[in-house]
């Protein structure tokens, strides 16, 4: 006798999976990825190779031996990380200290909390911060990008744009001074700058967006909110002070502001559930980014402004709900 | 340096005097005056706080205890007549004893006795299933597997067997808490008296069904013929809608109806093997007649 | 042309209208039928008739017990062989009247003859009560008695009359058909619910993937200015009422509340051709038509079958069933109801077989919510799945009832979208079913 299976309703289902969404992040990282071997040689592909494959293993590992649940790596959630934090990093970081960045972020950052979907902090910026903190020297030494003549072992370092601004205002110049050190605007679009393998390509980024928001993996909310922020807020202190402060696409081309915008901050386990809580999350991220850029002693304000909103994300949840059908009728 | 010390001593210190004295006056303003009983009574209760008195854990169980003028229905199913008799004498009042009782699973349907006829691929919830359609069997009222009573449990007493998927309960540990019985949505679990020994007899069927349509699905079900009743010496079985119930005050174990059964459905648990009988039915396993 | 749509949540399955234009087939009356006693929403009917009771075609067997009940006709001619127990789709075994057919013999009074029937001049009252008499119920699916919904009550005011053309289910075609096949028909019982519930005014909604039915209503209607037809975005839900009315109207029922709360009354097409054939031609509801449809089913047709035909009669016509079967689902792939047997009989409320191969039969594995936020903007009355299954598994329900659970239609969109399979309607239902309890406990 036939047996039929018996389930309540729906008994159809969408295309999506865990897998099919992390692996089309994982595409839309690739043009980014594309760009930073082409200017960083040999170190980008190594920082890559060994930042996902800690990932991958000690998630395996930890899940495996110390958690006794079956693992599940295949769903490419490790592998976004791997590469977020490699994106995160100088191309010619010490293999060790990836290594110890991985565990932290894989470890620490996402297993501690009951694995994905429990986590309350990016995995890949907690990684970051950490190594940040701990290794602050091999963190900041960018290496200056010479195509595959940039040696992984020992490359010649020099300071991002950021980092050229903020020593320079400290040293008393200006920023229209600071300017003629700095690559022009379009160079900063297309990758010629210092800075870590994930933040140079505006346009590898961007491209990554466009698909992404095609394949309906995010949605433009938190890019937008975060990009529109910052935008309005530099402009406001360009246009109030333009030798102390640099123009708004600058800031928006340098950094990690393209990658946190579009990359970090979409996080799905750590971002808000609803349209309006992306905004004051974005809004938020865009705020205590510039703070820290104009007023911090940091260079760079991306990955702290993430991690400081993510903290704030339960919250949101809790009180920001979304429009319930019919909630504009005011009824007795 | 000593100017730093002494500056340092000096505002933390009366900061710590400053912090003393409002606290301790806001103590005092803000004193809430609890009868000292009831910290006394909530010593003497298990804190399992299961919720088996129907009370929200045990403080608030010993604050209702100490604020009523007698017991009445209050009673720890968890610390039993002990505990009881501990709080009594606290209280300074007599104290109150209740039977012993143990939860009891009242299906006896495995894939043996009650086939499968489709497979259910839902939430792995008793209450969803139950809120589909009858269950992966036909019995409209058989238990179906997934295990909310054993969720349901504190004490770690009911466990599922996964061959005849049927929970068990551990009658050492079982508190009759209620705990189950509330999980179950078909109401298949009951607390019935705790016998010597852990014996116990009972119908481990609540099909309602007119007999034929109960046993198509089932084997062991209740078919709601009347023997048991008949030939109870102690009037301790009724028969409605379909359905024999033995009352577990009335009975006296003396196992007259179990072999009555046409169908088995009467389950003898914890008694040795009668003489001159074929090995007993046991929970589970229906065992050939065989001539002696 | 700009088309009318709900702005909220929603999702687009694939359609699979694989039946679609197939003329409707009338299926020969079986050798036995069940009828389930009670076949909708409300208190159960009182069975009228015994075992060895000759029944004829459209004899009432069981009456309402109540305001908010329904009558239940004989679809055959033929004798009781018993009152049993049979599952329905409730999915349990519920009292129906077994009848052995014989051949056809219509009750006194049934106008059999196949031309139309436009003009009629009976009231609001006496249009009430043969539509009570007929035994009609919302045939969408939700078998809602239609003698409630035309009683408009005291205080409240219907401005339109909406009729439900949307079926937004993928592979179901009955409604499509009949909009084709009974256009004038339709268009006719639409005058007569006007009449019924005092408004001049009715608008025809259509899903975008049905032009031709879209074009034919509208030519069959160009002459009545109170009947406009509305093309809408394939959408589902769509047909959703609530949905439905705000598309077309712009105007949001209240939680809580129901379609007449700002003025509309919404009919499907199929209980509106039912409320012609009652009103103009004396016939109660015995037959409806339902789609059979499937990848593997090898005739999907759209067949008129009478109430209590078992199911298997309808897959035999379809073609027999097919070799990888994994699940037979009475109803649409959204919200239709998984059967056990194919012994069910087809009830007032059936729209639709839909057998699913085994290789679609099964869920994936559930994982972990990853927070991706798809289900909440996929729900289209702003709710948070997510939220509420961990609420109900829980078991916080009053958290949940906050949250409103209560306001779920239950379409499905969110389970069928989240990425980690998460059973999200299954805990939501229970939400509903458990909040409700508690919410009649406390009156």
């Amino acid at each position: 006798m036939k047996f039929f299976t018996v389930s309540p309703s729906p008994h159809v289902h969408g295309r999506d999976s865990i897998q099919s969404l992390m692996f089309g992040v994982i595409l839309a990282l690739m043009p980014a990825l594309a760009v930073s071997i082409y200017f960083f040689g040999p170190g980008a592909i190594i920082v890559t190779a060994i930042a996902v494959g800690s990932c991958l293993f000690f998630e395996y590992t930890i899940q495996k031996y110390l958690l006794k649940v079956t693992p599940t790596i295949n769903d490419g959630s490790a592998i976004v990380t791997g590469l977020l934090l490699a994106f995160n990093v100088p191309s010619n970081l010490p293999v060790w200290i990836i290594i110890v960045g991985s565990l932290v972020a894989i470890g620490v950052g996402k297993m501690t909390f009951g694995g994905l979907g429990n986590n309350p902090f990016n995995p890949a910026l907690v990684g970051r911060v950490f190594m940040l903190i701990s290794f602050p020297v091999a963190m900041t030494s960018w290496p200056v990008p010479k195509g595959f003549q940039t040696s992984y072992a020992d490359a010649v370092t020099g300071a991002t744009p950021l980092g050229v601004i903020k020593e320079g205002l400290g040293n008393g110049s200006t920023v229209p001074q600071l300017m003629d050190q700095i690559p022009s605007h379009m160079q900063l679009f297309m990758g010629e700058m210092g800075g870590s393998m994930g933040e140079i390509a505006g346009f590898a980024l961007i491209l990554g967006l466009i698909f992404m928001l095609y394949k309906k993996i995010i949605t433009w909310h938190i890019p937008g909110s975060i990009l529109i922020t910052v935008l309005v807020f530099t402009g406001i202190l360009w246009l109030a002070n333009p030798e102390k402060y640099p123009d708004p696409l600058f800031e928006l081309l340098t950094g990690g502001i393209l990658l946190g915008a579009i990359f970090m901050a979409t996080d799905y386990v750590t971002s808000p559930m609803t349209i309006k809580g992306m905004w004051i999350f974005g809004i938020g991220i865009g705020v205590i980014t510039v703070l820290i850029r104009a007023f911090g002693s940091y260079p760079e304000g991306v990955s702290f402004a993430i991690l400081i909103m993510n903290a704030f994300v339960p919250i949101i949840n809790k009180y920001v709900k979304p429009k319930r059908f019919g909630e504009e009728v005011s009824h007795g | 340096m000593s100017n730093v010390i002494i500056y340092t001593i000096i505002s933390l210190s009366s900061l710590g005097i400053l912090a003393a004295v409002v606290l301790y006056f806001i103590a005092r303003k803000f004193y809430v005056y609890e009868d000292p009983r009831i910290d006394q009574v909530e010593e003497a209760l298990p804190a399992a706080n299961c919720g088996g008195c129907g009370f929200a854990g045990c403080r608030n169980f010993a604050e209702a205890l100490v604020k009523s003028e007698e017991f009445g229905d209050l009673y720890c199913p968890v610390g039993g007549n002990d505990v009881m008799s501990s709080v009594a004498g606290i209280l300074g009042r007599d104290s109150v004893e209740k039977d012993p009782l143990v939860a009891v699973v009242r299906c006896n349907g495995t894939p043996t006795h009650r086939p499968k006829t489709n497979v259910y691929d839902g939430a792995q919830s008793c209450t969803i299933a139950s809120n589909l359609y009858t269950g992966e069997s036909g019995c409209p009222f058989g238990c179906l597997g997934y295990g909310e009573c054993v969720d349901a449990c504190d004490f770690d007493a009911i466990h599922m067997n996964a061959e005849t998927g049927l929970p068990e309960v551990v009658d050492d540990k079982c508190t009759a808490c209620g705990a189950c019985v509330t999980a179950c949505p078909r109401n298949i679990i009951e607390l019935r008296k705790k016998n010597k020994k852990d014996r116990k007899i009972y119908v481990s069927c609540i099909n309602e069904e007119k007999g034929a349509v109960a046993r198509k699905n089932c084997d062991v079900a209740c078919i709601g013929c009347n023997k048991c009743v008949k030939v109870c010496p102690y009037d301790a079985i009724t028969l409605n809608n379909n359905l024999a119930y033995i009352d577990a005050e009335k009975c006296k174990l003396c196992r007259k109806c179990v072999p009555e059964c046409p169908t088995d459905a009467i389950l003898e648990i914890n008694f040795p093997l009668k003489k001159n009988r074929p090995p007993a039915q046991e929970k589970g396993v229906k065992e050939p007649v065989t001539d002696n | 042309m700009l088309l009318k749509t709900f702005a909220k949540g929603g999702i687009h399955p694939p359609e699979h209208k694989i039946s679609s234009g197939k003329e409707i087939e009338k299926l020969p009356v079986p050798e036995t039928v069940t009828i389930p006693v009670s076949q909708h929403i409300g208190a159960p009917s009182k069975v009228l008739v015994k075992r060895g009771d000759s029944v004829k075609t459209g004899q009432l067997i069981a009456e309402s017990t109540g305001f908010v009940s329904a009558n239940t006709h004989s679809s055959v001619t033929g004798t009781v062989v018993k009152i049993d127990s049979v599952t329905d789709t409730s999915g349990y075994r519920r009292p129906a009247v077994v009848v052995k057919t014989e051949d056809d013999q219509w009750v006194d009074g049934v106008d059999l003859s196949p031309e139309l029937k436009k003009d009629f001049e009976l009231n609001k009252d006496k249009i009430i009560q043969k539509i009570l008499g007929a035994g009609i119920v919302g045939l969408g699916g939700a078998t809602f008695p239609s003698h409630v919904k035309l009683s408009v009550p005291k205080g409240k005011k219907a401005e339109y009359l909406i009729l439900n053309g949307v079926e937004c289910e993928p592979y179901l075609t009955a409604d499509h058909s009949l909009m084709l096949e009974k256009g004038e028909e339709i268009l006719t019982g639409a005058r007569i619910l006007m009449k019924a519930l005092e408004v001049d005014k009715c608008i025809i909604g259509i899903e975008n993937n049905k032009p031709d039915a879209i074009a034919h209503l509208s030519n069959l209607s160009a002459g009545d200015d109170h009947i406009s037809i509305q093309a809408l975005k394939v959408k589902y839900p769509q047909g959703g009422e609530k949905q439905l009315v705000k598309a077309l109207l712009d105007r949001s029922v209240p939680s809580g509340g129901l379609p007449i709360d700002v003025g509309v009354v919404v009919f499907n097409v199929g209980s509106v051709f039912a409320v012609y054939e009652a009103v103009q031609k004396n016939k109660p509801l015995i037959e409806r038509v339902v789609t059979v449809t499937g990848k593997s089913v090898s005739k999907p047709s759209n067949l008129r079958v009478r109430i209590g035909t078992p199911v298997s009669a309808l897959i035999d016509a379809a073609g027999g069933l097919p070799e990888d079967t994994g699940k037979v689902v009475s109803g649409g792939p959204m919200m239709g109801k998984a059967l056990n047997s194919l012994d069910t009989p087809v009830m007032k409320g059936s729209s639709g077989l839909l057998i699913i191969p085994e290789k679609e039969s099964r869920r994936d594995a559930v994982r972990a919510c990853i927070r991706c936020t798809k289900c909440v903007s996929v729900c289209p009355m702003g709710l948070e799945p997510y939220l509420l299954m961990t609420e109900v598994q829980k078991e916080k329900y009053e958290m949940a009832e906050q949250d409103r659970v209560m306001d779920c239609i239950e379409c499905g969109s969110c389970s069928y979208i989240c990425p980690s399979n998460r059973p999200l309607l299954d805990y939501i239902r229970l939400g509903k079913v458990t909040v409700g309890k508690i919410i009649r406990s406390r009156k």
